[in-house]
């Protein structure tokens, strides 16, 4: 069996005990589990103390308010996809947080450690034998990126499903320091460098989430579109998050498309440019799916080819904004995760 | 890193019954369970949360317990299979199974059941959907996944006090078409 | 005395139509312990003392070992000890002609995961933190990556033995007037082909427990298909008397071929439990699984066929060229089959086939369900889809006219006895609506044809003996209930409720009354393991004749108990009566407790040897087999033109099963092979890492774990229609033949000519990637052929063919060169049919007689 090795376990009630334990050397901090403890038991994320959240009481829950909805960072991807009233006003959001890898794992994973989940690529999600084999890499204890091997950076890509949706919605994420809190766009969570991919300080803790309200009265759509190779399990290769906020006239007054997986942070494409000020129609669909094939950076460290999957982000663009324009959809994506359980 | 891991102790309640046990603060449920527990009716494929087989059921909701640590177990309700059946009596989803051929190798059985188990706690007549995406983070290599959904509409059928049954072509060859000359 | 009206009791045989238990559908008999948790796997299994092994395996693809410091690893806590591979220096293999592993590696290393130290500690947690501070120094060698690097890189040598350089095993074989065929055709078609190989990936991942008994006996559990294998390596390995180890096969998790050989951590489990005098256990990672493999080879293949205008074949030429990985396994029988049964479905007048298997430096290659059909299967039947256009032909009449007649002897020197395929292809053509739909159906859906054969086991053992494969003792007493010893393993294929079924049946009891002992070499008498699809026919052999010696003993007595002839007695519904009478007679338990007065304690015991085949040229010993299995399968496939992104929607399998013996352990089969081989067809790779050269030899597995190795959810399934056809085999128990690996064969070319179908894209490889098939899309829409496959064939100098004459032209089975062959004067008949031959043969031996 593939175990963690030994460490000290602290489950404070208090945050302040939490974040007070995040000063000392060698550190880590557990939500759900699903993310650490597998790169712990591969042993490219290694600690001496492991700190968990779950026992700080008031981090789960959905609020349902007048000015958005508020999510504790603790709360199941379970219960938000379970929530009648998330999924009637974000049908998209639901949508990327049922694709989620799998229902047991659905159960134990947060939405916190979901947006904070560790960026990915073969070469670094493999045991320390396996690593040992190749020298390691840049991300963890080498000094090549095995990806692109001439670049200085690392090309880890980003994981999260809950990310790209969570950008294009607006939404905010409220981190708590040793110096207080601040509340920061999810757009402004991520950086595109593989190893230091938050722009969260390491001792503070992303406590809450709110998506703004008010996008029903704008007419605001949204859709998530998630390319993987089976219907569950597997982490996104692509993941294409749109939302468009149009008037009574129908015309766009604000665009937003996000790709996730094609990029060590979820990567912005330029719509609004394109979209404002004009109703969504099929050439302009054309050309923002031109610019997301453009936008995106796949490499060969995940699963299918690289090249196909930066045409399918064109594809898949594509597909998401007809959805939300009421077009014809014809991309045949895997069977998955639309049910809900 | 450190060599030596803290030691700790949990009293477990584990399918309505309390096992008091010392185990390194390190080891997760599925570890304590087997090891520890004696219960070895959970089974491991991956130990990173890729399979299910290793799921068992934390306050009713569906858990990989490879990827949870028995200290976080303390004070929770644990369903294992060993609690599936009541006395000598299968529970109607063990039943549907073993009459069906949903189990062959029977190795990743034990998390499908508890997968299983709790959807038809939550829901008790699953559509074919539902069924398929309540089991999908559980990999079988032996039975191509359809006569299970299909013992899962069995059992659910059975628990409901419905007298449905699976179509004769489970059980038998569907009726060769007649032979051209 | 019998009364005039009644008649003799009817033997519970293939013959009799009142069956109870054959052919209904009944609960497996290991079914209730595989749903509640209580079936011990070997990993299951723990004893007092016991320790743990993990092993410390070489992070290089090819290296000569300089230095091993295990220091610091002995310092670390609960170390008890770490052993290197000079304690284990006696090679072993699953094959006698290539025994070419050790337990732990002497000297060199020759894949990533290749085991080179063994460490015990108290905790498997301790032993990992030390197998970590093992430390080991290599001198690299040249990194051997694939079959092209093989061939054009003869040294350094992966290996010291072989046919050269780095080539394994060379096969050059030719049957009958080949080139005449070519000159005599119409149409010769050329593909090139690669099957990509992928693994078994079964979810139980393998483990072994050693526990010593005295000084020098042992015992160990271990999740293997082939426990009677292990032994014969244990005793080799460890040069102490087979007499003395006890190895039981337990219930295994998934095999698939995966758990066929004997394995390094078995033998180093056994031996470290003798050295430490106490339990030692070893369990591998979901990557260690990986690393044993043995999985499908991946094969690059050109296959040439000459056809005639009416469809009809001349003659055909294969060249295979098999990737095996860093050891032999059972790669030389690999090799051969991918070549052997391609004369089993349809009727081929010449043959030639050449292979070669290279050595690279990753995990060997060895048996995955098909065993090295699967990759020329796929070849043949999307050849013959192109052909059926080419020569517009249906594909399934094109297949039907060219089916092997049943009691065929092949141009290989196969004996084909009956074969269902032709009512196979009637139904899945039939069920699936053929005639109306193929070739008519929307742009983006399309339907796809294959067909595959199959043996019921191989007619020749791992190892050349002349005693039985597969042995079945019963033990009878008082009790009223029966004992059945056999050594074959179950793995979840059920040959459990095959074993109970078949004796049930003849004694005339009930399942529950019947108890096992499986797979203890032991307790058991030998059964040679779970593979090659031989249990159910030899096995079950075994067990009818186990049971009709019971019954005949039980009769003699009951008869003259009563005093009623024995062939008047019925044995059924746990009793023992009169055919004219049912109330005059035994309670079975009654019914033994008069034999076992009559004969003193009773045991029976039935063996199964299989028939020898026809071909007596070098390499003829892999492909026979009693009988075959035949299946033909329709997939229907929606294709997006625009990703290439593909669904299957539905399956229709149709599998000459001969007779079900349990029609739902049956279909369970066939829904396991099309899951498996839609695998295969759609996504699993075993793929490897080969690092820039420039900056490292490294070559690694691309992704060894269950999330990144694709293998298909719950999602992922189509509908499945599944045809049972009962040829009713002569040769096998109650009829029947085998299903557990037959059906997946037809999957992966179904589906290429389904999508070929669909958006008239050949895809000349598996998997079929939606990349691949969107490139095809491109290249069409371009005028470019729409085809994405291999380009070439390497040029391959595969030696001097062994020319075989086949039945047709007079051959005797032996190679022309043979000395003792009879050039076109042998026993073969003109057409070549077994019932010819045997008669031939007949006239022949009592011609011997009448001589001497």
């Amino acid at each position: 069996m593939l175990r963690l090795p030994p460490i000290d376990y602290r489950s404070p009630q208090r945050l302040e005990e939490v974040i007070a334990t995040l000063a000392s050397e060698n550190v880590r901090l557990v939500a759900g589990g699903t993310d650490l403890w597998p790169n712990m038991k591969r042993r490219h994320q290694l600690a001496d103390t492991v700190v968990s959240l779950m026992s700080v009481p008031g981090l789960r829950g959905i609020e349902h308010g007048k000015d958005g909805v508020k999510i504790g960072a603790l709360t199941s991807l379970a219960d938000i996809v379970r929530d009648d009233k998330m999924r009637a006003l974000w049908p998209a959001f639901t949508r990327a947080v049922a694709s989620i890898s799998s229902p047991p794992l659905r159960s134990m994973a947060t939405i916190g450690g979901n947006l904070c989940v560790d960026t990915r690529c073969t070469y670094y999600n493999q045991t320390e034998e396996w690593r040992r084999s190749i020298d390691y890499c840049l991300k963890e204890k080498g000094t090549i990126c095995w990806v692109a091997t001439k670049s200085p950076r690392c090309w880890a890509h980003s994981a999260s499903d809950s990310a790209p949706i969570l950008c294009a919605l607006d939404a905010q994420v409220k981190l708590i320091g040793p110096d207080g809190e601040r509340v920061i766009p999810v757009s402004a969570l991520f950086r595109d460098d593989g190893i230091d991919y938050l722009c969260k300080k390491s001792d503070e803790i992303l406590t809450e989430l709110l998506i703004p309200a008010g996008s029903d009265q704008d007419h605001c759509r949204s859709a998530f579109w998630k390319l993987r190779r089976r219907g569950s399990i597997d982490f996104a290769v692509l993941s294409v998050a749109a939302a468009v906020w149009t008037d009574t006239k129908n015309t766009v007054t604000r665009a937003t498309v996000y790709l996730g997986a094609v990029g060590s942070s979820p990567v912005s494409i330029d719509v609004e440019s394109l979209l404002v000020g004009q109703p969504l129609n099929e050439d302009l669909i054309k050309q923002v799916a031109q610019r997301a094939q453009k936008a995106a950076t796949p490499m060969d460290n995940t699963d299918f080819a690289a090249a196909w999957r930066g045409k399918m982000a064109n594809n898949y663009t594509h597909a998401a904004l007809n959805e939300i324009a009421g077009l014809p959809v014809r991309c045949a994506p895997p069977k998955h995760g639309l049910t809900v359980v | 890193m450190k060599a030596r891991s803290t030691t700790t102790t949990a009293v477990l309640k584990i399918n309505d019954e309390d096992h008091a046990v010392a185990f390194p603060v390190h080891h997760t449920l599925l570890e304590v369970l087997r090891e520890e527990c004696g219960l070895t009716g959970t089974k491991h494929g991956c130990e990173l949360g890729e399979c299910g087989a290793c799921a068992v059921l934390v306050d009713g909701e569906p858990v990989l317990s490879c990827l949870m640590l028995a200290a976080e177990a303390g004070d929770r309700n644990i369903e294992t299979i060993e609690g599936l059946q009541r006395n000598n009596d299968l529970h109607p989803l063990q039943t549907a199974f073993a009459d069906l051929g949903a189990t062959q190798c029977g190795y990743c059985i034990p998390g499908i059941l508890m997968l299983a188990k709790a959807l038809l706690e939550r829901e008790p007549d699953p559509s074919e959907g539902q069924i398929r995406e309540a089991l999908s983070g559980n990999l079988c290599r032996c039975t191509g996944y359809n006569r299970i959904v299909l013992a899962v509409q069995w059992a659910a059928a059975m628990a409901r006090g419905d007298d449905w049954r699976p179509p004769p072509e489970a059980f038998h060859s569907t009726s060769l078409p007649q032979a051209s000359a | 005395m019998p009364k005039s009206d009644s008649k003799p009791a009817v033997k519970a045989s293939k013959d009799n139509p009142e069956l109870r238990l054959i052919g209904t559908p009944f609960r497996r008999v290991d079914g209730r312990t595989k749903v509640t948790g209580q079936l011990q796997f070997a990993d299951d299994l723990s004893f007092p003392r016991m320790v743990y092994v993990k092993l410390v395996r070489s992070t290089v693809p090819h290296a000569n070992i300089k230095n091993i410091d295990c220091s610091e690893a002995r310092k670390m806590p609960g170390v008890v000890d770490i052993m290197l591979g000079e304690e284990l220096p006696v090679p072993y293999g699953i094959l006698p002609v290539s025994r070419d592993e050790h337990a732990l590696a002497i000297n060199k290393v020759r894949f990533v995961g290749d085991p080179v130290a063994a460490v015990a500690a108290l905790t498997e947690d301790q032993a990992h933190e030390a197998a970590l501070a093992v430390k080991v120094k290599y001198e690299v060698l040249p990194t051997i990556d694939s079959i092209q690097t093989a061939l054009k890189t003869p040294e350094p040598r992966i290996h010291e033995y072989g046919d050269e350089g780095n080539l394994h095993k060379k096969v050059s074989l030719e049957f009958g007037a080949v080139d005449e065929g070519f000159e005599q055709a119409d149409v010769v078609l050329e593909d090139t082909v690669f099957f990509q190989g992928n693994t078994h990936l079964p979810i139980e991942q393998h483990a072994a427990v050693a526990v010593a008994e005295d000084e020098d006996r042992v015992t160990l559990y271990s999740s293997t298909q082939t426990p009677h294998y292990v032994h014969r390596a244990l005793a080799r390995v460890l040069q102490i008397p087979a007499s003395r180890i006890r190895v039981i096969a337990c219930s295994v998790g998934g095999g698939f071929g995966g758990k066929t050989d004997p394995f390094n951590h078995e033998i180093i489990v056994t031996k470290l439990a003798l050295k430490l005098g106490r339990p030692v256990k070893a369990t591998l990672t979901r990557e260690e699984v990986f690393y044993c493999h043995r999985g499908r080879h991946p094969v690059l293949m050109n296959l040439r066929t000459g056809f005639r205008k009416d469809g009809s074949m001349t003659a055909q030429h294969l060249r295979t060229a098999l990737d095996g990985g860093g050891y032999g396994s059972y790669g030389v029988a690999s090799t051969f089959y991918t070549g052997a049964l391609q004369t089993t479905t349809y009727t081929l007048p010449a043959y030639r086939f050449e292979a070669v298997r290279a050595f690279t430096n990753k995990p060997p290659c060895g048996p995955k369900r098909g065993h090295g059909t699967p990759q020329p299967r796929f070849a043949y039947e999307i050849h013959l889809d192109k052909a059926a256009e080419k020569l517009r032909i249906d594909p399934a009449e094109l297949r039907l006219r060219n089916l092997l007649p049943a009691n065929s002897v092949t141009a290989n020197w196969l004996e084909v006895g009956s074969t269902g395929l032709r009512q196979c292809i009637e139904a899945v053509v039939a069920g699936s609506g053929w005639k109306e739909r193929y070739g008519k159906l929307p742009e983006g859906r399309g339907l796809g044809l294959a067909c595959g054969a199959y043996m019921c086991g191989a007619g020749l053992p791992i190892y050349w003996n002349h005693m039985p494969q597969s042995g079945v003792q019963l033990k009878l007493d008082r009790s009223g209930g029966v004992a059945i010893f056999c050594g074959q393993a179950e793995v979840g294929q059920g040959s459990d409720s095959v074993l109970a079924a078949i004796v049930a049946e003849i004694l005339g009891i009930s399942l529950a009354d019947v108890r096992l002992c499986v797979a203890d070499t032991d307790l058991t008498p030998v059964d040679l393991g779970s593979y090659s699809s031989r249990v159910t026919l030899m096995m079950g052999q075994a067990a009818m004749q186990a049971a009709e010696r019971a019954r005949e003993l039980i009769a003699k007595a009951v008869g003259a108990q009563l005093e009623i002839p024995e062939n008047y007695l019925v044995f059924a519904d746990n009793r023992v009566f009169y055919s004219g009478d049912p109330d005059k007679g035994l309670s079975f338990s009654e019914a033994v407790i008069a034999a076992e007065a009559r004969f003193g304690t009773l045991g029976t015991t039935g063996s199964y040897t299989p028939p020898r085949a026809p071909g007596r040229y070098r390499g003829a010993g892999v492909g026979p087999s009693p009988t075959y299995s035949f299946t033909a399968a329709i997939l229907e496939v929606e294709v997006d033109p625009q990703t290439g992104l593909y669904n299957v929607d539905h399956v229709w399998l149709a599998h000459d099963i001969g007779r079900a013996i349990n029609p739902v352990l049956v279909l369970g089969q066939i829904e396991g092979s099309v899951y498996m081989g839609l695998g295969e067809a759609i996504m699993e790779e075993q793929e490897f890492r080969r690092l820039p050269k420039r900056l490292s030899p490294s070559l690694v597995h691309k992704m060894p774990s269950l999330l990144e190795y694709k293998s298909p959810g719950f999602h992922d399934m189509p509908e499945i229609t599944s045809y049972l056809v009962e040829t009713d085999d002569e040769r096998g128990p109650f009829g029947a033949k085998e299903v557990g690996q037959g059906p997946l064969l037809p999957i992966m070319p179904a589906l290429a000519n389904a999508v070929y179908d669909a958006v008239g894209v050949r895809v000349d490889q598996v998997p079929i990637r939606p990349d691949l098939v969107l490139k095809g899309l491109q290249a069409k829409a371009k005028g470019k052929e729409a085809r994405v496959g291999p380009a070439n064939f390497p040029e391959i100098d595969f030696g001097d063919p062994v020319l075989v004459h086949t039945p047709e032209q007079g051959g005797d089975g032996r190679a022309v060169d043979d000395p003792k062959a009879k050039r076109r004067t042998g026993v073969g008949s003109s057409t070549g049919t077994m019932k010819e031959r045997d008669q031939a043969l007949k006239e022949k031996d009592s011609a011997a007689l009448t001589t001497n």
